[in-house]
Order: C-alpha cells, then structure tokens, then sequence
C-alpha cells in the first residue's frame, strides 16, 4: 500500500481543453447526414414526402374523402356500413383516450356505449313520455355518461393494470344484467317495481334526432351527422394529444413512478383520462340510438367490445390516424365476409399471404404450395373414384376460382359430421406443425393446407356468422406477428 | 440559529415491511451544498432517498424539508416543495422524445419556459441536437444526459441522485461530475448517492457512509478522502 502518489485525476478546467470525447456534443448528429440510409426509388421519395405533411391535413383528406360517400353512392347498404363504420371510429377515438394514451386497460368500455345510448332513448321515446330536444339530451347524456366513468373509475383508480381490467369488465357485465333485467326494478325491494330498462325488449319507438323542431331522419343526413362528430372529437383528440396533459398521460403509461416523480398528479390525469373515453362512448351511443330508433342491452356486450379492441389494437394504440385506418379494415372485413363467396376469397388470399410472407426460401414457398395443389388434384381424382360421393357437392365460390377448385377440393355430399371431424384434425395437425422442424414442417404443412381447405369448404362456410369472427381473428393474428404496434401505432421502445 | 438545512433526517427508522433497513439515521443537507452518501451494495442508499421522497414512510424519525416537517407528506408534494430526483437506471419515457422528456421534467412549470430549455442545453449541447430522438434509443450515456435534464428542468432546490455514474466510461463519469459539479456551483443543493467514491468525494462538500442501514462515517469530503477506513473499504488503496 503505497498510496499516496496516485492522487485522485484532476478534473480539468473546462471541458474544452480536453483531448476527451466531448461529453455532451454529439459527434454523431454531426455527421447524421452520412450515415442516415436514404429511402430510394419512387416509393422512398413519396415516402419522404408524405412524412413531412401535418397530421392534420390527413385527417382533412379523410373527412372529405367520407363526405363523398353518400354523393357518389345512392345504395342505403353502403351508406349504413358507412355510418357504422365511422361510429365505431368515434367509440374507438373515445377507447384510444383511456387504452391508447393513459394505459388504462377498460374492459367495461361497451358499458359506457350503451348508458349513452339508453340515455338518449329514455329521454327522447314514449317509455316515459318525455321528448327533449336533442340538443339538450346530448350534453346530459354525455356529461352523466363521463360522471359514471368516475364513480366506476374512483374505487379503482389505486388498482393497475390486470386489475382495473377485472373490475372494469365485471361493471360491463353488470350493466348489461342490470339493463336486460331492469323491467322490474325497485329500491332494494322497498318501492313498488317500475319497469326502467324494459328488460330484454329494450326500448323501443326512439325519436329520431330533434333539432330546433327539425327531425333528422334520413340515413344521408345521419351520417353527416356522426362524420360532423367524429371530426370535431377527432380535432379535440389531437389537441389534447399534442397538449401538456397528452403528454402526461404518454407517460404515466410508460412509467407512472416516474411521471408521479415529475410531480404529475398521477390519480388525477388516471380519472380524466377514464372519464374522457366514457364520455365519447355515451356520445356515441345517442348517435346509436337515434338511427336505430330502438336500444337493447345485448347490443352494448362483449362482441361489440371486441370489435372495438380489434379497431385499436390493428390500428395502433395511441394513434388516431390508427383508429381511422382500424375502423375501416376491420368494419369492411366485417361486412365483406357476411357473404361466403366472399369470404372463401379472404380465406385463401389471407393462406396464401402468409405464405407468402413467411415461408423462405423461395423454393420452400414453390415447393409447399405446388405439392399443396398436386395433393389436392391427386387426392380429389382417388376420392372419385373409389367414392364418387366425396365430390358430390359444390364449392362456395363461382367462377374460374370455384371451378379450379371443384377439381381439387372434396366436397362430400353430407358434410356435417366429417366437416366436424376433420375440424378437430385440423387443429392437431396445425399443434404437430408447431412441434415439427425443418424439411418434416414443410413436409407436414401440404396436407394441413389441404385439411384447412377441406374445414373451410365443408364446414366453415356453413356457419357465416362464427367463421367471420374467426377470420377477423386469424387476420389480426397474421397482422400483429408482421406490424406488432398495429398499423398506425410507434414501435415499442424498451429501455435494457 | 439561521442555519437551518434544507434537508434533514431525524432518527430515521425504515423497514420493508419487518425487515430494518435504515437504523436511526441522522442527515443533512443545507441549501446550496453538494452532500454524497456513499456506502456498498446494499447498504440502503436507495432506500435513503425514498424515504426523503416519502415513497417509503420511516417507522420512525422526521423527514424536514425547508424548515417543514413533511414526514407524512406525499410524493407530490415533496416534488412540489422543490425535490426533484435522477432515479436509478434513469427510468425515461422510452418512447417520448428528449424534448418530451424535458418537457415533462417541467410538468409543473407548465412544460417549461425558453430560459429553463437554454440552460439545460447549455449544460448538456447533446439533448438540443437530439432532442427530436425518441428516449429509449439513445444510449446509456445519453439517456444518462437526458434523466439530469429532465431533473434539472423541475428548476428544484434539492436535487437527488441515485448512481449518476452507473454504466458509464471512466471519462465520461468524470466529465458527468463536471457538470453535477456545474449544476451546483448554480445553486442547487444535492444528495447524491455514488459507488464511485472517488470521484464524487472531490466535487462533494461533505460526505456520509452508509453500512448495512447505519451510518458508519461522516464528515467533510476532504476529511474523507483522507480517512483510513474509508479508503480500504471503497477507495481501494
Ligand atoms: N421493496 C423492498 N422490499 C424489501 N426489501 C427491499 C425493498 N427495497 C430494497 N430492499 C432491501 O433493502 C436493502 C437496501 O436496499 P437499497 O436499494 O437501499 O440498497 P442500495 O444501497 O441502494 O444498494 P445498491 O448500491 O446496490 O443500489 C437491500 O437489502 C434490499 O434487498
Ligand atoms: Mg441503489
């Protein structure tokens, strides 16, 4: 220990003498301009461009791009898609608020949908006798609607995370009991039972919107209603988004120790934020109300949430240009697979996508999907013979597409029980895959792809209504493994 | 007496839940001094600075900051009064960029006028030429950088740092102590919690020595350095 002439370095005077690495300037923003990776070609071009346009002005072009709609197009079908289309925008804005910006996982969102909604028609119908002015009922409806999302959110607001989702999916449930029951209700058994809800009938003969004595009652003028209110919570959205509490709630839910170390009002911002989306849900659900002219419980369930989930999470949580883009994919996915034909397309194109995206090398692609399609032939021409049944029926598609496949898919003439069998074996086959590795998966994968066909031909198509929600689930799948922070969203940063 | 610290533990007893951690520990911190706390893993420095924070509450002892006893205060209002902390491992809002960062460090100056952002920058040039990268892609020492910014953008009277060298270069920890140093010299006071016994004791006016949740040593930094115990145990020769 002969310490003492390894003094402690001097700190030199000022950081400019120095022959030290320059803490604190940046020597690669300096030579940023070397080492960014242009984007070539046209697309980059377009691409860079399209970058530095405001956000705004994309939002404009959206509105009007919607305000076309019912000139170019006369159809009722289209313009209701339309208008439900843009509904489920203004719900999923309002879910974007609580889910996407404060980080509040609120399953009981759907809840708030619908204590809009019976708001409006308890206010404006025969239930009760009472016909307000829509103007009137609007704010009330949306302000009572905001004030239940704190009473719902006060007992929670202490709880995180996995439990704010419980609590909040428990009081959705609730809601929906209470409203599909409530045509006996009385003060804890006290009072005389008055019928509130009207049960499972819901509430019927609604009034149409009601302003200044004028009623709305075309679907057109309806859904320049709803894009008028879409736009103008979309414009309070992005400012609030751009705003010191937009910020805040970015950060309490990326780190509320850290926002609370900020001196953030933590609670607070949790309460406004939850309060906020309930508001735009009840807004939503008078729109709801109105066109419908008749409410029910079961129209504000889980479905309905998931729907409104799905719109967030494909487009992007956080984003409101996600939440347009969301709405419009899976709203039209929605309604595109409502006709099997149809659907048969989104189902092979959806296979053949995925393939393409993640089978390589290339000659495994060729070699996957030429023996996928020699199986079939092979398979369908043995069937024939030895059991001309097995290729009695006929495909759901026509055309060039469904005679193709009439020649390589089987289609038993009754194939009720083997469609469900062979529905059991595809889910087998598709674990086995997960099991396998190398050339045995590629190998395993012909006749799975054929298996899946054979399901999807003989017992999917059958049942329109459960196999949209599993295609709807099996695009959001695909989608989340190639764009995990949705379409729109920021990928996700950790810090390590 | 007009002396009075700004920061002061009183016989401060902490526990996580029945395990003691700080045992009766007495410390101080005057407006505009540079105090370090120094003491090996474990030793309760961390635990130190949430009590000063109240995110944990002592069992016993008092907590005053500026003359109050703000032993039963909340978080925030300790931060109001003017605390402001660089936590360990930083803890920045990844996907938020610097500027974001910065601005949040003011949330209570209502994100911060042109004069706090300039003297931040003037401190740390780096965060105005990166201020549009997103937080969490910005290395160690730069996001280093950024939690001091952030801190310092709350203009607080008590700065608390928990391991402001962690994970950086031997030359980068000095330069860091340059500006810690700078950022004092400004006026603030602070607490800074360091392994690096070294290097903060020369910037420190005066220093305490942890060891299993007492204080073992405590004195001017100068005395310090010379000390015998401590330079076995932490100064390595
Ligand atoms: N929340 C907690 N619950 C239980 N024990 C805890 C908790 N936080 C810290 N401890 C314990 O308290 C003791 C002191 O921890 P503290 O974080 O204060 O140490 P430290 O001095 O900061 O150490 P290091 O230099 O490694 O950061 C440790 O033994 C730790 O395991
Ligand atoms: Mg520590």
């Amino acid at each position: 220990m002969d310490g003492d002439d390894r003094d402690i370095p001097p700190i030199p005077a000022s950081p400019a003498e120095a022959h030290a690495p320059r803490v604190g300037v940046d020597e690669w923003v300096a030579s940023v301009a070397e080492r960014r990776e242009g984007y070539s070609g046209v697309l980059g071009r377009a691409r860079s461009e399209l970058e530095r346009v405001p956000r705004p002005v994309f939002y404009a072009a959206f509105g009007v791009a919607a305000a076309l709609l019912p000139a170019i197009t006369s159809d009722g079908y289209i313009v209701r898609v339309g208008f439900d289309t843009l509904l489920y925008m203004l719900l999923a804005l309002g879910l974007n608020i609580t889910v996407g910006y404060a980080g509040l996982l609120d399953l009981g969102y759907v809840a708030f949908y619908g204590f809009g909604a019976y708001g409006y028609a308890m206010l404006a119908s025969p239930k009760f006798g009472i016909h307000w002015n829509t103007l009137a009922i609007v704010p009330v409806v949306v302000i009572a609607t905001a004030i239940l999302g704190l009473l719902v959110a006060l007992p929670s607001r202490r709880l995180l995370g996995d439990y704010l989702a419980i609590v909040t999916l428990f009081f959705g449930q609730l809601f929906v009991a209470v409203y599909t029951n409530g045509e006996r209700m009385s003060l804890f058994g006290l009072t005389r039972s008055h019928d509130v809800t009207g049960g499972p009938n819901g509430i019927p003969n609604v009034d149409n919107f009601n302003v200044f004595g004028g009623r709305i009652g075309s679907l057109q003028a309806y859904y320049y209603v709803a894009l008028g209110v879409f736009l103008l919570v979309l414009l309070v959205v992005f400012l609030i988004d751009t705003s010191r509490t937009g910020r805040a709630w970015k950060s309490l839910r990326e780190d509320p120790l850290a926002a609370e170390l900020m001196g953030m009002p933590v609670n607070r911002l949790k309460l406004i934020a939850f309060a906020a989306g309930a508001a735009v849900a009840g807004l939503a659900g008078t729109l709801f109300a109105a066109l419908n002219t008749a409410v029910f419980a079961s129209d504000f369930d889980v479905p309905t949430l998931i729907i409104i989930y799905a719109i967030l999470i494909l487009g992007g949580a956080g984003s409101i240009g996600g939440v347009i883009l969301g709405a419009l994919v899976v709203n039209i996915s929605l309604e595109v697979l409502r006709t099997p034909g149809h659907a048969t397309w989104v189902f092979y194109v959806t296979i053949l996508a995925t393939l393409l995206m993640a089978l390589r090398p290339w000659r495994v692609l060729a070699l996957v999907l030429g023996g996928t399609v020699a199986f079939g032939y092979a398979a369908h021409a043995i069937v024939a013979a030895a059991w001309p049944r097995g290729v009695h029926g006929s495909p759901s598609v026509g055309g060039w597409f469904g005679s193709g496949l009439s020649g390589w898919e089987l289609h038993p003439s009754n194939p009720r029980l083997i469609g469900n069998i062979t529905f059991i074996a595809l889910v087998l086959a598709v674990l086995a895959l997960t099991l396998l590795s190398g050339w045995k998966r590629w190998a395993a994968m012909i006749p799975t792809l054929y298996l899946a066909g054979f399901v999807w031909e003989n017992r999917l198509v059958v049942e329109p209504s459960i196999t949209r929600l599993i295609l709807v689930g099996v695009i959001l799948i695909v989608l989340m493994n190639a764009r995990p922070q949705g379409l729109l969203g920021t990928a996700r940063v950790e810090i390590v | 007496m007009t002396d009075e610290p700004l920061l002061s533990l009183e016989s401060v007893d902490t526990y996580y839940g029945p395990i003691h951690i700080l045992q009766g520990l007495n410390l101080n911190v005057r407006a505009g001094e540079l105090v370090c706390l120094l003491g090996g893993n474990a030793s309760g420095k961390s635990t130190t600075l949430k009590t000063v924070l109240g995110l944990v509450n002592p069992r016993n002892g008092t907590v005053r900051f500026g003359g109050e006893d703000v032993t039963k205060r909340s978080t925030s209002y300790r931060i109001r009064q003017g605390m402001a902390i660089v936590p360990e491992n930083r803890r920045l809002f990844a996907p938020m960029t610097v500027l974001e960062n910065l601005q949040m460090g003011a949330y209570l100056h209502a994100g911060g006028t042109k004069e706090d952002f300039d003297r931040v920058y003037e401190l740390f040039p780096l965060l105005h030429e990166r201020r549009a990268q997103l937080a969490g892609t910005l290395s160690g020492g730069e996001q280093q950088m950024v939690a001091m910014g952030r801190a310092l953008m709350a203009k607080p009277k008590l700065l608390l740092m928990d391991e402001p060298s962690m994970g950086l270069a031997p030359i980068l920890v000095e330069r860091s102590f340059e500006i810690i140093k700078q950022v004092h010299e400004s006026g603030v006071a602070m607490l800074i919690v360091e392994q690096n016994a070294n290097v903060s004791l020369s910037i420190a006016d005066r220093g305490y020595v942890l060891s299993t949740g007492r204080l073992v040593l405590e004195g001017k930094a100068d005395d310090l350095r010379e000390d015998e115990g401590l330079r076995k145990a932490y100064l390595g020769r």
